[in-house]
C-alpha cells in the first residue's frame, strides 16, 4: 500500500497533536463560515428582496459580515498553527535523518553519494512538508466540502443534487489512473535530481583535478546530459498533469451547464424557486475550485509518497555496526586479531583471511604490504569502521563488538592515509570529538605532530582552514590529522601511512616525538618506507590477505625475499 | 553560535540598503536575461490565458443570463445558453491545457539554462573561490535555490497571469453589470494594494534569511557526510548533531517567520473579500428592494465576487513563491557576477603547439597579504627539461606548481609559457599545454576506465587499457569497467593514486607537473611508475615534486625550495657533490632507507 510510507511518518506528528487538532478545527469552522455566506445570499434574495422587507435585510447582511470575519480569522489561525506543526515535523525528520546517517557505517557511506542523501534531507522533506501542510488538509477539506455541498444540493433539490454527485464517478476513475503513472514519474524525477546533485558535488570537490586537466568541458557535458534528462522527465510530468488538471476543470463546468438546463426547467415547472436555483448554481460554482484543485493536491500527495519512500529507504537501513554494552574503564590496549577475516560485500574473495596478530600494551607493530594488500582494511577493523566477517578482533580480551562504540573509539585513535579535514577552525579540527581537550592538550598534540605552524596562521588556532583543509599544504594537512590522532594519548594508536607527505627532516622529527607517545601505547603503524618501519618494535608482513611473517625489520629483511622486495629495493641513483 | 567555524578573511552576508537596491536590480536583470529568449512564447502564453480566462469568466455571466432570461423564455433560449456554457467550458479547458504545457516547457527550458550557466560559472571560478565558498554552498545554489525558482516557474506564472487577468476582467464585468454596486465591490482595492506592499517588504528579509539558513544546513550536511569516517572514528557525532540541529533550527525559524507573514497576509485578503461580499449583499439587497437592480444581477455579482477573491488567494500564494524565488535569485545572480580570480583574457593568445618553456620573472606570491609564500622568484625552465622540486613541507612547492597551472596569478611579476604571459593565454591553450597531477588526487564516481579517460576523453579503449597497463592498474582491477565507487572508495589509497596517475599517460601536455604523485605507493609500484614515466616524459617539460628522492632520480635538474626561495639549483650530481642542502637531504634520505 502506497500510503503506508507516509503513514509511517505519523509518529513525527505526535508532538504536535493538539496544534494539529486545533488547526483542523479552525479549518472546519473557516470552511463552514465560508460555505454559509452564499446561503445567506439565498436567504436575502428569497426573503427580504422577494418580500421588499428592508428591516430584515440588515441583520442578514451583518451576519454575512460576521461570518466573513470569522472565516478570515480561522484561516489565519489555521495557517499559524499549521506552520508550527509542519516546520516542526520537517525539522525533526531532518535531524533524525542526519542522526541516522551518522550512525550508518562506512560501508553505507562508501556506496551512497552524498548528493542523493542530501536531496532526501532537503528536497524530499520539503515535498513531504508541503503535503502535510497544505495537501493533506486541503485533500480532506476539499472532500468534506464536496460531500457537504453535495448533501446541501441534494437537500435543496435532489434530482439536481444527484446529477452533481454522479459527476464524481469519472473523476474518481481518472484520478486512480493518473496516480499510478504520476508516482512513477515523480520518483524518476526525484532520483534524477539526486543524481544531478551528486554530480554537482563531485565537480565542486574535484575542481582542482578538473582544472589541472582542463576538463571543464568534459565535466560540463556530463552535467548537461543529466540536466537535460531532468528537464525531459519534468516535462513528461507536466504533460501528464496538464491533461489531468484540465479534465478536472471541465467536469464541474459541464455539470454547471446541465444544472442550469435542468434547473431552469424545474423552475419553469414550479418545482424550484428562482432563489433556490441561484443558490444551487452558486454552490456548484463553489465546487469548481475544490474539484480542480484536487488535481494538484493528488499530485502533491503522490510526490509526498515517493519522497517518503526515498526518505524511509535511508531511515530503514539498519546500522550494521552497533555498539555492545561493555565499557572499558581502564583499557590497557592489548590488541589481538584472532583469525580475523574480511570480505567486502559483493566481492568474490576476501581481502583478509585467518589473520592472527597480537600487539601488547606498549608495543608497536608495523604492518607492511603491497599497495592494495589490505593494510587499511586491517586497521579499519579495530575501531569498527568495518566489522570482521570471520574471526574476531579483541582488546584486553574483549571482542571489540562487545564494547560500546564510544568506549571502543575513545580507546583507539587512527590517523588516516588521507587527512580528512573540515572547513572549521584548526582547534575544532584537531579536537573533533574530544570536547574536553584543553589548550595544553592541543599544544602537546600539535607539538608531537610538528604542527605548530598552526599557531602562525593568520588567526592562530581559530583560523578556518579551507574545505578539506585546502588552504594548507599537503604535509600540513597530514600533520594536523596526526595531531588529532595523538591528542589525549589514546591507548591504541593506529597510523595508516601518515608520514607519506612529509620531507625527510620533518619526518625524523615527527618520528622522534611519536616514539614517546608509542612507548606507552599500543601502536599499529602502516608503512611503505623503511624509516617509518623503524618506529615499530616488530614488523608484520601482510601478504595474500594474511600475516605471513612477524619479526624485526632486520630479521625480515634478511630472511624474507618478499619483504626485501617491498622495502629495501629502492634503487639509488646518485 | 560557538566559534567552531573559525575565522576566515571575509564574511559576505551583511547587506546595507544600497546593496539591497543593487541586489534587486541584479536579480531582475538575471531573470530578464533568462526569459528574454522566450519573449514570443510568453506572448502566446498570455494570449492563451486571456482566452482561457475569458471563457472561464463568461460562465457565471452566462448563468446569469440563463437565470434572468432563459428561465422565463423557455427551452430554446435556454439550450442555446447551455450550449454556450459548454462551449466556454471546452474552450477554457483546451486553452488551459495548452497553457500548462507551454508554460511548463518554458519553465523547464529556463531552468535548464539557469543550471547550465551556474554550473559553467562555478567551473570557471578559481580554486581560491571554491576553497572559501565550499562545495556545500555550490550544491545549495544549484539545488535548493534553483528549486525555489523552479517552484515559481512551475506554478507562479500560472497563478499570477490568471489572477491579474481575472482581477481586471472581473472588475470590468462588475462595473458593466452595475456601476454603483461595482464601485462598492471595488472599494477595497487601495487596501489590497497597501497590504501587498507590506507583505513584499516584510517577506524580503525573511526569505533571504531562509535561503542563507538552508545553505548553512546543506554545507554542514555535505561536509559531515564527506568526512564521516573521521567523525565516527573520533566520536564527533554528538557535536555534529548539535551543530546540525542548531542550523536546522535556524532554518525552521526563518521558514516559520515566512509562514507567519502569509498567515496574516492571505486571510487579510480573504477578509477584504468577505467584507465586500457583505457590503454588496446589504447595498445590493437594498437596491433590489428598491427595484434598481434585478435579482439576476445580484446573483451574478455574488458569483463574480467569489471569482474575484479566489484568485486573490492565488496572488498571495504567488507572491510567496515569488519572494522566495527572489531571494534565491539574489544569491544566484550574486554568484554569476562573481569574477574568476584568474580571469580569462579579453583577447586570448592561442598557442596551438606549445614547446614548454616556462619562465618566472620576478614573481611574488601570497595567499594572505601578511604571509608571503614566494619571494621574488626568477626561474627559467627550458623546454624539455625535467626539474625536480624538493624542500621542506610548507616551503611553497605546490604553490609554485599551482602558479604554472594558473590556479592563481602571481601578485607581482609574470610567468610565461613559450614567452606568452599565462594571463594572456586562452584557457583552452593553457590547459592543453599544462597538466598537473595534484597532491590530493580525486576520483569521480563511475568506472575505473572513465576515471582514466578523464586524462583525454577522446581516448580509445585500447589507449585507456595501455595507460592502465603502463602504471600497473591492470594488476588490481578485474576489469576497467568495474566501478571505482564514490570518490574511488572501492580502491586502496595507492590504487587510487595509480588510477590518477594513469590519466597522465593519456593527456599529452607540453608541461607536466607531478605533485607528490607517488607518495602512497609501495616501492615496486613506484618503480613501475617511474619506468613508465621515462617514456612519457621524453620531449616534455616536467616539474616533479617529491619528498622521496627516488622519484627525483630521473631529473635533469633539482630546485631546492626553502621558505619560498630557491636556495639551490643545479643537476642532482653537482648538488650532491657540493654538500649543501640537497646533499644533506640526500644523505638523510639514504640513511632512511635502511
Ligand atoms: N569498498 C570496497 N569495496 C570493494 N573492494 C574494496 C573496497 N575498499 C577496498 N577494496 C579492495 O580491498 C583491497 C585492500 O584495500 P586496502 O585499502 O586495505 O589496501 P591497502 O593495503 O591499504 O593499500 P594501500 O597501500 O594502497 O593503501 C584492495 O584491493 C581494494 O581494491
Ligand atoms: N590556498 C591556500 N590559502 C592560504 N594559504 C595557503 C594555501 N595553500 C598553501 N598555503 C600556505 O602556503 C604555504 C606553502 O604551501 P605549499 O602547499 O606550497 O607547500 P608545499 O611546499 O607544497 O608543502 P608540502 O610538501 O607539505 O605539500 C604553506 O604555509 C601553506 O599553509
Ligand atoms: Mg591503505
Ligand atoms: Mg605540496
Amino acid at each position: 500500500m502506497a500510503l503506508l510510507s507516509l503513514w509511517r511518518l505519523k509518529s513525527y506528528l505526535r508532538p504536535f497533536t493538539s496544534v494539529i487538532v486545533l488547526s483542523w478545527i479552525a479549518a472546519v469552522v473557516g470552511i463552514a463560515a465560508g460555505l454559509a455566506i452564499p446561503l445567506i445570499g439565498k436567504e436575502i434574495i428569497d426573503g427580504p428582496i422577494a418580500a421588499g422587507d428592508l428591516a430584515a435585510l440588515t441583520p442578514l447582511g451583518l451576519l454575512a459580515l460576521a461570518l466573513g470575519v470569522v472565516e478570515a480569522v480561522m484561516i489565519c489561525l489555521r495557517r499559524w498553527l499549521q506552520g508550527i506543526a509542519v516546520f516542526g515535523v520537517e525539522t525533526a525528520l531532518r535531524d533524525d535523518i542526519y542522526a541516522h546517517l551518522q550512525r550508518l557505517p562506512m560501508s553505507f557511506h562508501d556506496e551512497w553519494q552524498s548528493g542523493q542523501l542530501l536531496s532526501r534531507a532537503t528536497t524530499d522533506l520539503g515535498t513531504i512538508r508541503r503535503f502535510f501542510g497544505f495537501g493533506a488538509l486541503f485533500l480532506v477539506m476539499n472532500v468534506i466540502q464536496l460531500v457537504v455541498v453535495t448533501i446541501l444540493l441534494l437537500r435543496l433539490y435532489w434530482p439536481l443534487g444527484l446529477l452533481v454527485a454522479l459527476a464524481a464517478v469519472p473523476i474518481i476513475v481518472v484520478s486512480a489512473r493518473f496516480e499510478k503513472r504520476y508516482r512513477v514519474i515523480s520518483r524518476a524525477l526525484q532520483d534524477r535530481q539526486g543524481d544531478l546533485a551528486t554530480h554537482v558535488e563531485e565537480s565542486a570537490l574535484g575542481i582542482r583535478t578538473i582544472k589541472a586537466f582542463g576538463r571543464g568541458g568534459h565535466v560540463f557535458s556530463r552535467y548537461d546530459g543529466l540536466a537535460v534528462v531532468v528537464r525531459d522527465t519534468a516535462l513528461e510530468k507536466v504533460r501528464l498533469s496538464s491533461r489531468f488538471f484540465t479534465f478536472l476543470e471541465i467536469v464541474p463546468s459541464v455539470t454547471l451547464a446541465l444544472v442550469l438546463l435542468l434547473g431552469a426547467t424545474a423552475v419553469g415547472q414550479g418545482a424550484l424557486t428562482l432563489g433556490a436555483l441561484v443558490a444551487f448554481t452558486t454552490f456548484v460554482l463553489q465546487l469548481v475550485w475544490p474539484v480542480s484543485s484536487l488535481g494538484f493536491i493528488l499530485a502533491m500527495g503522490q510526490e509526498a509518497i515517493t519522497a517518503a519512500d526515498r526518505v524511509l529507504e535511508v531511515l530503514d537501513t539498519e546500522p550494521s555496526i552497533v555498539g555492545g554494552t561493555l565499557v572499558l574503564d581502564r583499557p590497557r590496549g592489548h590488541l589481538r586479531f584472532e583469525g580475523a577475516g574480511f570480505r567486502f560485500p559483493g566481492a568474490d574473495r576476501p581481502v583478509l583471511q585467518d589473520l592472527w596478530l597480537e600487539v601488547r600494551p606498549g608495543e608497536t607493530v608495523a604492518v607492511v604490504g603491497a599497495t592494495g594488500s589490505g593494510k587499511t582494511t586491517l586497521t579499519s577493523l579495530v575501531p569498527r569502521l568495518l566489522d570482521v566477517t570471520s574471526g574476531r578482533v579483541s582488546i584486553d580480551g574483549h571482542d571489540v563488538r562487545d564494547l560500546t562504540l564510544p568506549s571502543l573509539r575513545s580507546t583507539v585513535a587512527t590517523a588516516f592515509e588521507e587527512a580528512t579535514l573540515f572547513s572549521m577552525s584548526v582547534r575544532e579540527n584537531v579536537t573533533l570529538g574530544h570536547r574536553d581537550a584543553t589548550d595544553a592538550d592541543v599544544r602537546e598534540a600539535l607539538e608531537i605532530a610538528q604542527a605548530t605552524f598552526a599557531y602562525d596562521l593568520p588567526w592562530g588556532l581559530d583560523t578556518r582552514i579551507g574545505e578539506q583543509g585546502m588552504s594548507l599544504s599537503g604535509g600540513q594537512r597530514q600533520r594536523l590529522a596526526l595531531a588529532r590522532a595523538v591528542l589525549g594519548r589514546p591507548r591504541v594508536l593506529v597510523l595508516d601511512d601518515t608520514l607519506s607527505a612529509l620531507d625527510v627532516e620533518t619526518e625524523a622529527l615527527v618520528e622522534d616525538a611519536l616514539r614517546g607517545v608509542l612507548a606507552d601505547a599500543t601502536g599499529i603503524v602502516v608503512a611503505h618506507r623503511a624509516s617509518t618501519v623503524l618506529l615499530a618494535d616488530r614488523v608484520a608482513l601482510l601478504d595474500g590477505g594474511t600475516i605471513t611473517h612477524v619479526g624485526t625489520h632486520r630479521e625480515l629483511l634478511a630472511g624474507v625475499p618478499g619483504y626485501r622486495a617491498l622495502l629495501a629495493a629502492e634503487e639509488v641513483l646518485s | 553560535m560557538t566559534d567552531w567555524r573559525g575565522v576566515a578573511a571575509e564574511n559576505r552576508d551583511d547587506l546595507d540598503d544600497e546593496a539591497n537596491v543593487l541586489l534587486r536590480a541584479r536579480s531582475r536583470r538575471l531573470l530578464g536575461d533568462l526569459l528574454r529568449p522566450h519573449r514570443r512564447a510568453i506572448g502566446l502564453l498570455v494570449a492563451l490565458i486571456v482566452v482561457s480566462n475569458a471563457a472561464g469568466l463568461s460562465i457565471p455571466y452566462l448563468v446569469k443570463i440563463g437565470i434572468d432570461t432563459g428561465v422565463p423564455a423557455g427551452t430554446r433560449t435556454l439550450s442555446m445558453i447551455v450550449a454556450a456554457i459548454l462551449g466556454a467550458a471546452v474552450t477554457q479547458a483546451l486553452t488551459r491545457q495548452a497553457f500548462l504545457r507551454f508554460s511548463g516547457q518554458i519553465g523547464q527550458e529556463t531552468l535548464l539554462e539557469l543550471r547550465r550557466r551556474l554550473f559553467e560559472h562555478f567551473q570557471r571560478l578559481s580554486p581560491a573561490f571554491h576553497e572559501k565558498y565550499t562545495s556545500g554552498r555550490v550544491i545549495s545554489r544549484l539545488t535548493s535555490d534553483v528549486e525555489a525558482i523552479a517552484e515559481l516557474l512551475e506554478g507562479g506564472f500560472d497563478g499570477l497571469i490568471t489572477a491579474v487577468l481575472t482581477l481586471f476582467g472581473t472588475a470590468a464585468m462588475l462595473l458593466i453589470l452595475d456601476v454603483h454596486l461595482g464601485l462598492v465591490a471595488l472599494a477595497p482595492f487601495p487596501a489590497l494594494f497597501l497590504m501587498t506592499r507590506w507583505f513584499r517588504r516584510a517577506s524580503l528579509t525573511t526569505y533571504r534569511r531562509s535561503r542563507e539558513a538552508v545553505a548553512a544546513v546543506i554545507v554542514h550536511f555535505v561536509e559531515s557526510m564527506t568526512g564521516i569516517r573521521a567523525a565516527q572514528t573520533f566520536r564527533r557525532e554528538p557535536r555534529n548533531q548539535e551543530i546540525f540541529e542548531e542550523l536546522d533550527e535556524r532554518y525552521r525559524a526563518a521558514n516559520l517567520a515566512g509562514m507567519r507573514l502569509i498567515a496574516v497576509f492571505q486571510p487579510g485578503v480573504k477578509l477584504l473579500g468577505n467584507l465586500t461580499v457583505a457590503a454588496v449583499l446589504l447595498y445590493g439587497g437594498w437596491l433590489a428592494v428598491q427595484g434598481e437592480v434585478t435579482v439576476g444581477v445580484l446573483a451574478a455579482f455574488l458569483l463574480y465576487l467569489r471569482q474575484f477573491y479566489e484568485p486573490m488567494q492565488e496572488i498571495s500564494n504567488f507572491y510567496n513563491t515569488l519572494q522566495s524565488a527572489g531571494a534565491a535569485l539574489e544569491k544566484l545572480s550574486g554568484v554569476l557576477e562573481e569574477r574568476p580570480g584568474v580571469a580569462e583574457p579579453l583577447v586570448p593568445v592561442a598557442l596551438p603547439a606549445a614547446r614548454g618553456e616556462v619562465r618566472f620573472q620576478d614573481v611574488r606570491f601570497h595567499y594572505h597579504p601578511d604571509v608571503p609564500v614566494l619571494h621574488r622568484l626568477d626561474l627559467v625552465i627550458p623546454a624539455g627539461q625535467i626539474v625536480a622540486v624538493v624542500g621542506a613541507t610548507g616551503a611553497g612547492k605546490t604553490t609554485l606548481a599551482k602558479l604554472i597551472a594558473r590556479f592563481y596569478d602571481p601578485v607581482t611579476g609574470r610567468i610565461t609559457l613559450d614567452g606568452v604571459d599565462l594571463r594572456d593565454l586562452g584557457e583552452a591553450s593553457l590547459r592543453r599545454a599544462v597538466v598537473m597531477v595534484t597532491q590530493e588526487n580525486y576520483l569521480f564516481g563511475g568506472s575505473v576506465a572513465d576515471n582514466i579517460r578523464f586524462g583525454r576523453p577522446s581516448a580509445t579503449t585500447a589507449e585507456v587499457e595501455a595507460a592502465a597497463a603502463a602504471v600497473g592498474v591492470r594488476g588490481f582491477v578485474a576489469s576497467l569497467d568495474g566501478e571505482a565507487g564514490k570518490r574511488g572508495a572501492r580502491m586502496s589509497a595507492g590504487q587510487r593514486q595509480l588510477v590518477a596517475f594513469a590519466r597522465v599517460f593519456l593527456a599529452d601536455p607540453a608541461v607536466l607537473i607531478l605533485d607528490e604523485a607517488t607518495s602512497s605507493l609501495d616501492v615496486p609500484s613506484e618503480r613501475l611508475v617511474q619506468r613508465a614515466l621515462r617514456t612519457v616524459l621524453t620531449g616534455r617539460t616536467a616539474l616533479i615534486i617529491a619528498h622521496r628522492l627516488s622519484t627525483v632520480e630521473i631529473a635533469d635538474r633539482v630546485l631546492v625550495i626553502d621558505d619560498g626561495r630557491v636556495v639551490e639549483d643545479g643537476p642532482p650530481g653537482e648538488l650532491i657533490a657540493a654538500s649543501g642542502r640537497y646533499a644533506g637531504l640526500h644523505q638523510a634520505w639514504l640513511e632512511s632507507l635502511t
